[in-house]
């Protein structure tokens, strides 16, 4: 297991807003943590980058405990977070808002190298590159979102709710890519979604969160065909 | 003629010291959300420091990177012991946003105080590299010098090389990027807090040499309570308003607008505005323009 999360409890305030939740994800998997509004997965993801502190439990990537470690210095672990709502820059452009995920690299040679990477997955930003950030649809904003993180060249991936606000065309073909980045690239990835369907068609594993608890988890194949979870989350 | 590009050319040389000091407050701004008052004081003690190296050194060209290195520490030194303290324990609460711009202005009295402990009430004098004697041309004085062509010179090479950082290298990248989106900037791995005290840093620099040229461009006296620094930080804070607070080109072009007006006002109005004429000018901007020139609605929110 390269990433483990046992009795994770994180509190906004007086509110648990996660409640001992645990996980345990293999290299290179994809799971998808799906859920109603307010359910904790936002709040989940944010512990796992350092952006939030938990109050108890207990989180380790790759054997190591990442507990209140600063979301900076997971970026140098190989953990990367794209959080909810197109995380671009507007000001800058669409090279610079790249470029931003290598420069604690400090090597040139490899950030070029990573350019032409993330071009490669995404052409249509390589077409866009001088082009300010504010200029670009939704689903290029996301592309460039993803883009950044990948250009720190993570281990894993942190998404959160990537198909926000986009075109049902889009969406299928960014969660095509983020599927193609585990197998291709053996990328781990966390992915937490409002668009359950989708996510849990691209998973491998499927977590769903309610009320900051863990109610069901399974192979996201079994999660589509369990009957209760059809009901409550995906709609038939 | 001549009398017209004299006073433009003194309007663009006191609107780049001013955009210089604006520059150093939208700096501030950006990386804190804060209006430093005190950085007027913190260009005076700089420049301070300044006048201890022509002292002793003999040389104006050392006195200025001196002074700038000073303004930088000692701007990052009031970054880390006093605005994280500061801002840390006034986030919540209504004066939330208040409190700190309030201590800048404390900040500001303590600096002064302590600048005529050390150097005493009495002015001290920096005299420029060149003449402050007007250029003649045809049997007529100008008031424009070979000081001030020196400065105006000294403060474009500082702009360019400023927009070479902040555009072309990595630190200017992150600086950038801190500013708009720390969060954003966290995760790509930038040490939001250690930027934040270099942008800290380079406003600390870019007002010693406000400070110094300031002074040299005055009449090279130098004072704890020297109204040429009340005149620096109402001007630069006009500028960096004017400019939209939040861009580094609006600060210049803020600075360089209101150089010219103020130049072209005491020179065909009366010259006994100089006071009022910044104030009249920012009225004016803001009730055309309240974003300021370069200022987005939308930067104004975040």
């Amino acid at each position: 297991m390269s990433l483990n999360v046992s009795n994770l409890t994180i509190h906004h305030g007086a509110i648990c807003a996660v409640n001992s939740v645990s996980l345990a994800l293999p290299t290179g998997r994809l799971a998808a943590i799906i859920g109603s509004n307010g359910a904790g997965k936002t709040t989940l993801l944010r512990a796992l980058s350092g952006l939030n502190k938990p109050t108890h439990g207990e989180i380790t990537w790759m054997g190591e405990s990442i507990l209140g470690k600063k979301a900076e210095n997971l970026v140098r672990r190989g953990i990367s977070h794209v959080s909810e709502g197109k995380s671009v820059i507007p000001q800058l452009t669409v090279k610079e808002n790249l470029e931003l995920g290598a420069i604690w690299r400090r090597n040139k040679k490899e950030l070029s190298e990573s350019l032409d990477q993330v071009i490669t997955i995404f052409p249509r930003l390589g077409e866009r590159l001088a082009q300010r950030a504010d200029t670009l649809s939704g689903g290029e904003r996301q592309m460039v979102a993803i883009g950044r993180a990948l250009m720190s060249k993570p281990r894993l991936l942190l998404l959160d709710e990537p198909s926000l606000g986009l075109a049902p065309l889009v969406i299928e073909q960014i969660f095509q890519i983020i599927r193609d980045l585990t197998t291709s690239m053996r990328i781990t990835v966390v992915l937490v979604e409002q668009n359950a369907m989708g996510a849990l068609k691209i998973a491998d594993l499927g977590i769903v969160l309610n009320l900051g608890r863990v109610v069901a988890v399974d192979h996201a194949d079994a999660l589509i065909a369990n009957p209760a979870v059809r009901a409550a989350y995906l709609g038939y | 003629m001549i009398q017209l590009l004299n006073t433009l050319l003194i309007g663009i040389t006191s609107g780049g010291i001013c955009a210089l000091m604006a520059i150093s407050m939208v700096l501030v701004w950006r990386s804190t959300r804060v209006i430093n008052f005190a950085q007027s004081g913190m260009a005076l003690l700089s420049t301070y420091f300044g006048y201890e190296a022509i002292v002793n050194l003999k040389s104006f060209w050392i006195a200025l990177p001196v002074a700038m290195i000073g303004g930088a520490l000692f701007a990052a030194f009031i970054e880390v012991v006093f605005m994280r303290l500061l801002v840390k324990h006034s986030s919540s609460g209504p004066i939330a946003s208040v409190a700190p711009i309030i201590a800048t202005l404390g900040l500001l009295g303590i600096i002064r105080a302590i600048v005529s402990m050390i150097w005493g009430g009495q002015d001290v004098r920096i005299v420029g590299p060149l003449s402050n004697d007007g250029f003649t041309i045809g049997g007529e004085t100008l008031v424009f010098s070979p000081l001030k062509l020196l400065i105006l010179i000294s403060v474009i090479v500082l702009m360019l090389l400023l927009s070479i950082l902040f555009q072309k290298t990595n630190l200017g990248l992150s600086l950038r990027a801190a500013a708009y989106a720390p969060e954003i900037a966290r995760l790509s791995g930038i040490k939001v807090d250690l930027v934040r005290t270099l942008g800290w840093a380079l406003a600390g620099a870019a007002g010693a040499v406000a400070g110094m040229f300031q002074t040299i461009n005055a009449n090279g006296y130098l004072s704890p309570y020297s109204i040429e620094f009340s005149i620096l930080l109402v001007s630069g804070f006009i500028a960096a308003v004017i400019g939209g607070l939040e861009s580094l080109v609006g600060a210049v072009i803020g600075g360089l607008v209101l150089g010219v007006s103020v130049s072209f006002i005491l020179m065909y109005v009366s010259s006994s505005l100089g006071f009022i004429a910044p104030f009249i000018i920012l009225l004016i901007v803001l009730f055309i323009r309240p974003q300021g020139i370069i200022g987005a609605k939308a930067a104004r929110r975040a």
